[in-house]
């Protein structure tokens, strides 16, 4: 029982320290790069509850994809950082509301644990052993749960198309690639072979000035 | 103490001494897969290619690595340190991790968790960051376009990657890579594995595996005609070995992946007496060495994409094929009663 505990201790003080990196360090791609430090050491806490799907999903998607295409648009951006401290007085006020909710919750959770270490037991259900944890998510996915499943996935193709609709743009001027156009060129369409006799050159007007 | 010692010590020591045997295994294996590229490219070509250090230049990758090794390693005054040297043993670090789920043989495997399949996506879904904080951190225009094209070009790629993977895992019906390879064991052999079946799935991720890898014709993010030598313009010495052998081990994965999903693992191809007495994991290095054939061949043959036209492959042919392909083989599956318990 030790090496788990150990593992947990490890995962669970970088998770905090990587979080706590991330709203402390001055550099924005800093703070990214702890994020994923900090998703990565979640999913190794995710392996030691037996979770291990949503583990491998959290590392596929979060830090696979989204953080990626976060950390592509952070390390675009010009950001002065000068300018980004003139607006801390501005957002404190929110800050302090938000962080105040949180802690409340966390205090009501931690409270409600240790006063009655039964009552997360009475929400959660247990889980099975019999299946694998694929198996055990599939099974109520995509018969208990299928009606949220689709309407997540719906939410998502709006914004998808929200997104698509929003940035697309057909501009006149651009001259666009039509893959079928050059697919379709050959060898007869785009030269032409001519004889040219020596020290005569090409006669015709259409020839190109260069031929001599 | 006793209890410690068999419950926690022990475990543990078995648990690196096969990863150190592990590693030392693919290290050297990955040499001379690096010197076979030089040489099918050569030959190709018409050329010798290496052939000095040693005899038919076998020694040449340990030759490299002592010239890596011995130099200087030169960070340049305004890259970011701490990232600018992270990056290659980030790409290094991951592209090695995944070979901890990889079975090379039956029961031939370091760990043998239930989502191996997940694992190994994951872990290559990750590797484009050695790529992009090797070129954010670098702080020069090259390696920075580098960076943005990487991100683009693999998380592209990931997503068919993603639905050819979900193919086979509807064959098997397990994300386990040991029961994936246990599935395509048959009476038929070579016949019976999931490269039959599953063969537009197969192309999808032998090009995919190419995208993923960056290797040419897609090496776009190092393509030295445009961007000098892309996110590893400002590396030098052992931190550009790190990121090469980083490339190497992935393609290797990538191989070894294409062998695990698709031609059979450690099976043999011909299942009668002669041959099922060969050991299992010469079967499967033959697997991956013909697989790394087929993309050191693509280097040599196919000239270097247009970044357009290796957008438009990815998501307006990949994407909607092997998506389509999922449905096929779904629709098959249940309606054929051929679905895996």
């Amino acid at each position: 029982m030790i090496l788990p505990a150990l593992f947990f201790y490890l995962f669970a003080s970088i998770c905090v320290a990587s979080a706590v990196m991330v709203i402390a360090s001055r550099n924005p791609v800093h703070s990214v790069l702890f994020l994923i430090l900090a998703f990565v050491n979640a999913s190794g806490l995710f392996v030691l509850m037996g979770a291990e799907f949503l583990a491998m999903l959290l590392i596929v998607v979060y830090v696979g994809a989204v953080a990626v295409l976060f950390l592509f648009v952070i390390m675009m951006l010009d950001v002065d950082f000068t300018q980004l401290r003139e607006g801390f007085i501005q957002y404190l006020p929110f800050g302090l509301v938000i962080g105040a909710i949180f802690l409340a919750e966390l205090l009501l959770v931690a409270g409600g644990w240790v006063m009655n270490p039964n009552v997360t037991k009475s929400i959660t259900a247990a889980i099975p052993t019999n299946v694998s944890n694929t198996e055990a998510l599939g099974l109520v996915l995509y018969t208990k749960y299928i009606h949220y499943f689709q309407l997540a996935g719906m939410v998502l193709l709006v914004a998808m198309i929200g997104a698509i609709v929003l940035t697309l743009r057909h501009k006149v001027k651009v001259r666009r690639q039509d893959i079928n156009v050059q697919n379709a060129r050959n060898p007869e369409l785009a030269m032409e072979v001519r004889k040219v006799a020596t020290g005569q050159g090409l006669q015709d007007a259409d020839a190109g000035s260069w031929v001599k | 103490m006793a209890e410690f010692w068999t419950s926690t010590l022990w475990p543990l020591i078995i648990m690196v001494a096969q990863s150190l045997l592990v590693l030392v295994v693919l290290l050297i294996a990955i040499a001379y897969i690096l010197l076979a590229d030089r040489k099918i490219w050569a030959a190709v070509q018409i050329r010798r290619g290496p052939n000095v250090v040693g005899p038919f230049g076998l020694l040449q990758s340990f030759a490299d690595l002592l010239k890596f090794v011995l130099k200087e390693p030169v960070v340049p005054s305004s890259s970011n340190k701490g990232v600018f040297l992270l990056a290659p043993l980030v790409s290094c670090v991951l592209a090695l991790a995944a070979w901890a789920v990889i079975p090379m043989d039956l029961g031939w495997v370091i760990s043998d968790i239930n989502v191996g399949v997940l694992y190994i996506f994951a872990i290559s879904s990750l590797s484009v960051y050695g790529i992009i904080m090797a070129g954010w951190s670098s702080n020069s225009k090259y390696p920075f376009l580098s960076a943005l094209r990487a991100a683009a070009q693999m998380v592209s790629y990931e997503v068919s990657i993603g639905f050819v993977i979900i193919t086979v895992l509807l064959c098997v019906g397990s994300l386990n890579l040991t029961d994936i390879v246990a599935a395509q064991n048959s009476k038929w052999g070579i016949l019976g594995w999931y490269w039959i079946p599953l063969f537009p799935m197969f192309v999808i991720f032998y090009v995919s595996a190419l995208a993923e890898t960056n290797r040419p014709p897609f090496d776009l993010v190092e393509a030295e005609s445009e961007l000098v030598a892309g996110f590893m313009t400002e590396y030098g010495s052992t931190p550009y070995l790190l990121f090469m052998l980083g490339e190497y081990v992935a393609i290797v994965t990538m191989c070894a992946l294409a062998t695990i999903l698709f031609l059979g693992g450690w099976l043999s191809p011909i299942p009668f007496a002669p041959f099922t007495w060969v050991p299992g994991i010469i079967w499967f290095a033959l697997k991956v060495m013909f697989m790394f054939f087929l993309i050191a061949m693509a280097k040599a043959i196919v000239p270097r994409y247009r970044y357009d036209q290796l957008m438009r492959l990815g998501w307006k042919v990949f994407l909607p094929l092997s998506l389509a392909y999922v449905i096929i083989v779904a629709a098959v599956l249940q309606f054929g009663g051929l679905a895996p318990k």
